[in-house]
């Protein structure tokens, strides 16, 4: 009991701190519909392509909304000296890192519903299984929190957040799938898309949206969760060597 | 020499340290050091910059891990299982870390909240807490706006909210103004009388003499010696000091003085020596000897030895330039 305390206060205290600071509203909220905006007059294609675009929007919005907002709750905190103070509380550090990356995970999976907002007032939407499109983006925000958790946590230094994480973030749109499919990768790169946890992610999201999903959804499931998994122990085992050094 | 370590004796100990040791690559920061804090008390860490004050409260908080030794808080083994122990613990880092962009309320409920304290319950404590600080009119406007004094008090507020039965203090004076200082002495002394043990580092030699009741002295990672004040006091007895103001203070007058005054000690410091001697000192001889050498003489003082002698008897360390470094090296970080 006492544990779910700290836990929903250092939640509540980020999600009030961040949610509306300004680079969570511009990258992780403005700059997915900026970006998709121009690629959609770019393109000359027409509302009839929406739905075709709506995965790979959705994906970006969850990707840049969760580790913008991750990049505040963690690498700024710990770059500043306030972690230090919740490391010094008596929460296990399983719970502290749930409660630092939840605020991300809310914040990436309310984004995805942003882009969604829009389209259904210029497409038809009615096609969506949306029983596989909320599970889907709920993973895609863990993922992509514990990818954005795992790279701040491996690099020696806590670099300046959005820097770096733009560093990680934009390669990613093209090598997972999001606008072109993955066939369209050169080949000696499709390796790095299939470690990404995103390629899947969106494949799931591209399935429910459209039924254009290359992979078997359930295989795609599988290996989100097993990704997820992953990073967050690994992560967890870094913040232990590292942070209490 | 008497055994710088000093178990805890027939007082119950809260913390037992044995051997500890930590090191950065080529740094040893902490050097197998031992001591132990007994319910109840103030203990002092003294000790010049890099002595190891900072790592071995980031130790005992929790904050970092030794390369060897024991650590044991309330009867438990601390390296094994800190979480265990941590809620008996509250910490005054030396910088503040509280949320800047919070207000002073909103800070403390904060760091009630980690501890596992429910909503009213944190309120009432943050509310009474800002009052007994004299921060009531600072409550709702944010931290990051504060002075440093207020900030520091602050900070102490944050650490003793779950009410701890030990709190740390990293040189809770150092950096802020006079008056502030002079209330958190207070409120330090106060929240001892209350049952708090106090375990707190510091450099001014002054302070840990008025507040502690035992005092380490720290040197390079090492402990030179552990006491009660009144203990280290004692050595002061039968010395006897003089302080001559001299120009120029060149190093050569020390010299001189114990060439021809074999039973004499001295020591340079700027714009003059200190003499001592364990019978009284005569100043005649002293003067003119010095005015032979062709210095000028100014003025010539009687001084109580203090603690500051002690320490500088122990550690070899000259005080002033600890102070001075230590100065430096504060506002360089804080530039
Ligand atoms: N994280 C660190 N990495 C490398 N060296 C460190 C680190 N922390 C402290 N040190 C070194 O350890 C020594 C003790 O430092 P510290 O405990 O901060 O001293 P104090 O608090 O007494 O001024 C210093 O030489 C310092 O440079
Ligand atoms: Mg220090």
């Amino acid at each position: 009991m006492k544990s779910w305390i700290a836990f929903w206060n250092i939640l509540v205290k980020d999600m009030r701190s961040y949610y509306l600071k300004p680079p969570n509203i511009s990258w992780g909220l403005l700059f997915p519909l900026v970006w998709v905006a121009m690629f959609f007059i770019r393109s000359g294609l027409g509302f009839e392509s929406i739905p075709d675009l709506l995965p790979g929007v959705m994906a970006l919005s969850v990707l840049f909304g969760a580790t913008s907002v991750l990049s505040v709750t963690v690498t700024f905190e710990k770059k500043g000296r306030s972690f230090e103070r919740l490391l010094l509380a008596p929460i296990s550090l399983e719970l502290l890192m749930l409660a630092k990356t939840t605020g991300a995970i809310l914040f990436g999976t309310i984004n995805a519903f942003v882009p969604i907002l829009i389209a259904l007032f210029v497409a038809d939407l009615s096609a969506v299984n949306w029983w596989i499109m909320v599970p889907a983006v709920i993973l895609v925000a863990v993922s992509s929190t514990f990818l954005g958790l795992f790279i701040a946590v491996s690099v020696k230094e806590v670099f300046e957040a959005q820097t770096f994480s733009n560093f990680f973030r934009f390669p990613m749109i093209f090598l997972c799938g999001l606008f072109f499919p993955i066939a369209s990768i050169p080949l000696f790169l499709r390796p790095l898309s299939y470690a990404l946890p995103l390629t899947y992610g969106t494949d799931i999201i591209r399935g429910a949206v459209t039924g254009g999903n290359v992979m078997h959804l359930g295989l795609d499931f599988l290996v989100v969760i097993l990704f997820c998994l992953f990073l967050f122990f690994v992560s967890l085992k870094n913040v232990n060597r590292k942070w209490i050094t | 020499m008497q055994n710088p370590i000093q178990t805890s004796g027939n007082q119950e100990s809260l913390i037992d340290v044995i051997d500890l040791t930590k090191r950065f690559e080529d740094v040893t920061a902490v050097d197998t050091i031992s001591f132990a804090i007994n319910r109840g008390e103030i203990f002092g860490f003294l000790g010049p910059n890099g002595a190891g004050k900072t790592t071995t409260i980031n130790i005992l908080t929790g904050l970092s891990r030794p390369d060897s030794g024991t650590i044991r808080i309330a009867g438990q083994d601390y390296i094994k299982n800190p979480k265990h122990v941590q809620h008996l613990i509250g910490v005054v880092p030396d910088e503040s870390n509280l949320y800047p962009e919070l207000s002073g309320f909103d800070n403390l409920c904060f760091c009630a909240s980690l501890y596992g304290i429910r909503k009213q319950e944190r309120q009432e404590k943050a509310r009474k807490l800002l009052q007994d600080f004299g921060l009531e009119e600072a409550a709702h406007r944010k931290f990051g706006g504060y002075s440093k004094g207020m900030k520091r008090k602050l900070t102490i507020a944050a650490g003793i909210i779950h009410n701890p039965q030990i709190l740390f203090l990293d040189e809770p004076t150092t950096g802020i103004d006079v008056a502030s200082a002079r209330q958190i002495r207070k409120l330090i002394s106060d929240l001892n009388s209350d049952g708090t043990t106090i375990f707190l580092t510091t450099h001014y030699i002054e302070e840990a003499e008025r507040l502690c009741n035992r005092i380490a002295f720290i040197v390079r990672g090492r402990i030179a010696r552990i006491d009660t004040v009144e203990n280290l006091m004692q050595l002061t007895e039968g010395r006897h000091i003089v302080q001559f103001a001299v120009s120029p203070d060149s190093a050569v007058i020390c010299e001189n003085i114990t060439t021809a005054f074999p039973g004499l000690q001295c020591r340079t410091v700027p714009g003059g020596v200190f003499v001592e001697s364990s019978e009284r000192v005569r100043v005649g001889p002293l003067v003119r000897l010095l005015e032979d050498m062709g210095a000028e003489v100014s003025e010539a003082r009687k001084v109580r030895p203090s603690l500051e002698d002690v320490f500088v008897d122990i550690t070899g360390i000259e005080v002033g330039m600890m102070k001075q470094e230590k100065e430096k090296a504060k506002m360089g970080g804080e530039a």
